[in-house]
């Protein structure tokens, strides 16, 4: 079972592929589209979901994580 | 463009303006729009004198409130004017959201039948105001004065003096209690110093009363984006005489002025009703505001309807929590006054109908976030939910056109928790409104279940109790006195045989058991008359 809260543990089986199915989906389309589509899908996963705790553990996260200091890719 | 008056009132001197003294009153009720005038009602039927005093003396200039609910009308109802209201008003119970020129969803707000009263009824609000005057006037008990102005006020530990400002110059009254029901201007808030805080809204709405033929059915119709009103949102309402309730969002920069100028006004509903034989009543541009005073209750001094919190007209929540205001304190405002309950059960109001304005506020601020997003990002989850909504349950669900009026489910200290092995499966819990169901009364006659339970402390037990009530408990035996004519009374109180449900003054339900005992009966009845019973 699941524990209650959310999961950061990793629970894609396979991370990278999901991971491009988001890439794709956004590839070619201007900034506004691609946060409408993405404004789209978080609706959609919030519903999927379904718990208000966990939305708002994930959107703790989400907010901490961008206040973070940022890591610069290597070359 | 603005209306006239449609119905007049005379100012008289009263005796308390020759006194030497201030006159002494035991209840003064400041405002006569539909909270003052409610209250007045209500106190007055539970036999309590009241003194009414307004600035106006005149009612019918621009209609403002517009939809009240079945809570609402099923305590018009016991106040004796929702009859009046159902006969002049259109009722309606559908609505349908639009985005551009589709149809995004309809919702039907009653669809289960065995109810006195309908989802909604439409009315303009001077037509309520007016039906609460003949009843005012019809009882005995309340004494309304008009161009009665309150200016001042001494709120001191044992009665308030209250400052009034008349066309013969000003005299002074002291009352037990002062009800400030003076609207969202209040006079008396700002005597008392109280803030009045919380969320204002900058975008701006044109409100206009537009008298025309059109045939449309009762519904209620709000536009996301319409073709008519581009990238902003636009309500239509039906109202009695041919009348409609156009409100359409003109955003934050509108200039309130310049946009209530006819040569504004009528080219925009032109555009919505496609022709231009119509006329318009009356017109105001509003910005809107979510707010509330911290407590309501301050010695002898309280505060209800607008006076003591404010939301914006989405959901329809102004006139109908106030008018549930109104009867939440008149019961324990008799009882106090009677000598029966301490003055300790006037807290209960403050605290159940914070509660329910912190609710009300709560609704009218998400739809207000809704309707008039604030950032880029606002109207994108906005669009989001509309596009989801063309296909999806949940996506239907989001979208916030306005959540419409329903009574607040209290958390009260009057309450009597269920006992932990009666195992109720839904029905009414403590704190919530008691339901309607039609029924047959102890003299034979078809009628319904609130009707029968009027205004008064009420046992309702399935089947015979096998004790004796407890003193000033009137009992409805369901079965033996009362018929349960489609079982719906049974169905909606989750009740079995031998089950008992207590409810409160105001129809709300103070506790049940599946197997009542007196002494437990007799427990619940002290509490919810404040009399501190801790379980
Ligand atoms: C455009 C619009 C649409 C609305 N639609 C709805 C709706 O559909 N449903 C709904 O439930 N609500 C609606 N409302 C809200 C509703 O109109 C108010 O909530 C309601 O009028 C509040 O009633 P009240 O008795 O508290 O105050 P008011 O109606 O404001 O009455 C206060 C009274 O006190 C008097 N007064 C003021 N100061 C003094 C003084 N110093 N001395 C003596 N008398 C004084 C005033 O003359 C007035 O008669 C709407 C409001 C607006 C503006």
């Amino acid at each position: 079972m699941t524990p209650p809260g959310l999961d950061t543990a990793c629970r894609l089986a396979d991370p990278d592929a999901a991971y491009r199915l988001l890439v794709e989906a956004h590839r070619g389309l201007s900034d506004e589209d691609s946060a409408r589509l993405n404004t789209r899908l978080v609706l959609i996963l919030a519903n999927q979901v379904g718990d208000p705790g966990v939305l708002r553990e994930a959107l703790a996260l989400a907010r901490q994580a961008g206040s973070a200091p940022s890591v610069h890719p290597s070359r | 463009m603005s209306r006239r008056a449609l119905y007049q009132f005379g100012y008289r001197r009263t005796r308390d303006q020759d006194s030497a003294e201030p006159a002494r009153h035991r209840v003064a009720v400041v405002g006569a729009g539909p909270v003052g005038l409610a209250l007045a009602v209500d106190l007055a039927q539970r036999g309590v004198e009241v003194v009414l005093l307004d600035d106006a003396d005149r009612i019918g200039e621009g209609s403002r409130g517009l939809c009240y609910a079945k809570r609402t009308l099923e305590i018009l109802d016991r106040l004796g004017v929702a009859q009046a209201c159902l006969d002049k008003g259109v009722v309606w119970k559908l609505g349908k959201v639009f985005q551009g020129e589709d149809l995004i969803y309809a919702f039907d707000l009653l669809p289960e039948p065995g109810h006195c009263m309908p989802a909604f009824v439409n009315l303009q609000q001077y037509y309520l105001e007016h039906a609460l005057v003949e009843r005012v006037s019809a009882l005995p008990g309340i004494d309304l004065r008009w161009r009665n102005r309150v200016t001042g006020l001494d709120n001191r530990p044992d009665g308030v003096v209250l400052e009034v400002e008349t066309p013969d110059g000003p005299y002074a009254l002291r009352a037990d209690w002062v009800v400030a029901a003076d609207g969202a201007r209040s006079t008396l808030r700002d005597l008392a110093g109280l803030d009045f805080v919380g969320e204002v809204f900058e975008d701006r709405f044109l409100i206009a009363d537009v008298t025309m033929e059109i045939d449309f059915p009762p519904e209620r119709r709000f536009w996301f984006d319409p073709p008519f009103h581009a990238g902003r949102s636009a309500l239509l309402h039906k109202q009695p005489d041919g009348m409609w309730r156009v409100d359409l969002q003109l955003g934050p920069q509108a200039d309130p002025e310049a946009e209530k100028r006819p040569e504004r006004v009528i080219p925009r509903i032109e555009a919505m009703i496609g022709h231009d034989r119509f006329s318009v009543d009356w017109v105001s541009v509003y910005s809107f505001q979510c707010r509330r005073i911290a407590r309501f209750v301050h010695g002898r001094l309280i505060f209800a309807g607008d006076a003591a919190h404010q939301v914006s007209p989405f959901g329809a929540r102004g006139a109908n929590s106030g008018i549930q205001d109104a009867e939440n304190l008149a019961w324990k405002l008799a009882r106090v006054l009677e000598g029966t309950s301490p003055a300790s059960l006037i807290d209960s109001y403050d605290r159940e109908r914070s509660a329910a304005a912190d609710e009300n506020i709560g609704h009218s601020t998400r739809s207000t976030d809704f309707i008039a997003p604030r950032s880029a990002q606002e109207v994108r989850f906005r669009d989001a939910a509309l596009a989801l909504a063309r296909s999806t349950e949940f996506g239907r669900r989001m979208v916030n056109s306005g959540r419409l009026s329903l009574p607040s489910v209290y958390d009260s200290p009057l309450s009597t928790p269920d006992a932990p092995d009666d195992d109720w499966q839904g029905g009414c819990p403590p704190g919530a409104s008691l339901p309607d169901a039609p029924v047959r009364g102890p003299d034979g006659g078809a009628t319904w279940l609130l009707r029968l339970v009027g205004g008064e402390e009420t046992l309702i037990t399935f089947g015979d109790p096998g004790f004796d009530p407890p003193d000033g408990v009137r009992v409805l035996r369901v079965g033996p006195d009362v018929v349960d004519r489609e079982g719906l009374v049974a169905t909606r109180l989750g009740a079995r045989p031998g089950a008992a449900i207590l409810v409160r003054p105001d129809q709300h339900v103070a506790a049940r058991w599946m197997r009542p005992a007196r002494d437990a009966v007799a427990r619940a009845s002290r509490r919810l008359r404040g009399h501190g019973e801790v379980a």
